[in-house]
């Protein structure tokens, strides 16, 4: 029998960069090298044909028209919540809501099931690699509740600390809010295990997976989380569109979130019913034509295939990560066992403002700064990092041309 | 007391400097030695509320007057910025608040930093100059407020 490695054939890169058209500008005289993926993704032509073919061929209002284009426009929207409930292997498409991105999904379930649930002298459980949107969510809700926040140490490779999150793991824990993978360090964290161990203490789970649904096979079944949240523009989809994927027991019983149009049955001035899941939870017209394109771009991921990405991209980092070791007085910030190809770094006392700006003077884009996760930094004791996050479309040649823009930027500043 | 060149005429310096580089990997080399020779700001000037918004390194700007005149000294731990900095203090301080308050400040446009540099907010150039404006407009206020 062949092994399953060995028939995984590498992904063609420069036929998959024909169909991102961004990738071929130039940016100050030189040829783009788009390194800031964990951002934001660029987007194929298929996701731009999508939104295009929408406005022009058939736009019009989804689920209550009754003519052709309102018709055409309900099946493509639905269909992209069939695609999104096989992509993470949801039992039901009830299971999938609409919202802006991984942001409103996180406030959604802090503003529902959290006021619903968390009482004063609840605690909530949060770990040090969360972004600023799985924090201040959580940091309002306690302020509102007198509830308490707590969180989940690491160490200095970027792991978490498993045998704290159990000490931190009580009847007083009520959920658990944990990022999928670090945008910041690249770690990927064992979700699954921690499901399970929040779940024999009590807590119910969200998954924070704005990092992880790009490059991770994302199984909510099989990882038995509560909530999961993501975001289309970060897996080569339009901006302004995610998902929140809610056990179907558990969004029943939350109440609605915004008010409005599409979320309700009927309605009378002094009594409102409300819509069936998922639709009580997607109130007013919603954002049809990024919707309609996320398809795509999860139709374009689905070709290529998740598992030759993983590996390209896995090279990718392997790679990038040999290169920078080899650059004095670079340290590499998270050095998980487990990790998707993001990787962040500081170069001695160099301020990483000033390596982004000569950076993209050679049309290099990467990611400076505290990445929205200032309690990471913190913890590390700095004020940001230079991250370089790679994609589907990067090349070996753009991670030297990244290694060059580093060595000739360092010798400008040191 | 020493003579004030005009604002206009130290912008015009500034540019016929650039005017000398025909790459950005010169500019940013002459901004950089600027950034590097800036001199240091007092560490106890260095607090929360001189820093200045809107900029992802840190810097602090503070300002005095002296015979109606604003005198800036600022600092980053970004020398890029500090560079940037070094300009702005150069062409303002020691310009009279309404000079600074009125200053167009065409240079960075014109040595081709408002499309290199300025666009971003995170490089924080826009940031500093409105502070620097706001301090000469407290001053002017001040002032105002002391002849009448």
């Amino acid at each position: 029998m062949i092994p399953t490695q060995a028939i995984i054939k590498d992904i063609d890169v420069h036929a998959i960069r024909q169909q991102f058209p961004v990738l071929s500008r130039m940016v100050k005289n030189h040829p783009l090298v788009y390194l800031d993926n964990a951002a934001t993704t660029q987007k194929p032509q298929v996701v731009l044909d999508a939104l295009l073919q929408y406005y022009s061929s058939y736009n019009a209002n989804i689920h209550r028209g009754i003519h052709s284009l309102a018709e055409e426009a309900t099946r493509a929207y639905e269909a992209s919540r069939d695609t999104v409930q096989e992509f993470i292997h949801a039992e039901s498409r009830e299971e999938i809501l609409f919202t802006k991105g991984t942001t409103e999904g996180i406030n959604l379930v802090a503003q529902t099931w959290g006021r619903q649930h968390i009482q004063s002298g609840d605690e909530i459980l949060i770990s040090t690699m969360e972004h600023h949107s799985n924090i201040v969510p959580w940091h309002l809700l306690c302020l509102e509740k007198g509830a308490v926040l707590k969180v989940i140490p690491i160490n200095e490779q970027g792991e978490l600390e498993l045998d704290a999150y159990e000490n931190l793991l009580s009847t007083k824990t009520k959920i658990v809010s944990i990022v999928h993978v670090s945008n910041a360090l690249g770690t990927i964290n064992p979700v699954k295990k921690m499901i399970d161990m929040a779940h024999q203490a009590g807590a119910v789970v969200l998954v924070d997976g704005a990092q992880s649904s790009v490059h991770l096979d994302i199984d909510v079944q099989d990882l038995d989380c509560d909530f999961f949240a993501f975001s289309s523009h970060k897996l080569y989809g339009p901006t302004g569109i995610g998902v929140l994927y809610g056990k179907k027991n558990l969004l029943e019983a939350m109440p609605v979130y915004q008010g409005g149009g599409e979320m309700i049955k009927t309605v009378g001035f002094n009594s409102i019913t409300f819509n069936d899941l998922p639709y009580k939870f997607e109130a007013g017209t919603p954002n049809i034509a990024d919707t309609i394109a996320f398809k795509s771009a999860l139709d374009f991921i689905n070709e290529v295939g998740k598992d030759k990405i993983r590996r390209h991209e896995n090279k990718l980092l392997h790679y990038a990560t040999e290169k920078l070791e080899e650059i004095p007085n670079l340290k590499i910030i998270g050095k998980a066992r487990q990790k998707v190809s993001v990787v962040s770094f500081i170069i001695g006392s160099i301020h990483p403002q000033d390596l982004g700006i000569l950076l993209d003077n050679k049309g290099i884009a990467v990611r400076t700064g505290h990445h929205c996760a200032q309690p990471l930094m913190d913890h590390y004791g700095i004020p940001g990092t230079t991250r370089a996050s790679f994609a589907m479309y990067n090349t070996m040649e753009e991670i030297d041309e990244l290694i060059k823009g580093l060595q000739k930027a360092i010798k400008m500043l040191l | 007391m020493k003579t004030v060149k005009a604002i206009e005429d130290i912008e015009s310096e500034i540019v016929e400097e650039f005017a000398l580089f025909d790459s950005w990997d010169d500019k940013y080399e002459y901004i950089i030695d600027l950034g590097k020779k800036l001199l240091p700001l007092d560490p106890k000037f260095k607090l929360d509320e001189n820093k200045v918004r809107g900029c992802q390194s840190s810097v602090w700007l503070v300002a005095n007057e002296e015979s109606g005149r604003i005198f800036y000294r600022a600092e980053s731990d970004a020398v890029i910025v500090k560079g940037l900095i070094s300009m702005l203090v150069r062409v303002l301080s020691g310009q009279t608040p309404e000079a600074i308050i009125n200053a167009r400040l065409d240079f960075i446009k014109d040595i081709g930093m408002m499309t290199h540099l300025a666009q971003t907010r995170s490089n924080g150039l826009l940031s500093m100059v409105k502070q620097m404006k706001h301090y000469a407009l407290a001053y002017q206020f001040k002032n105002a407020g002391q002849s009448t």
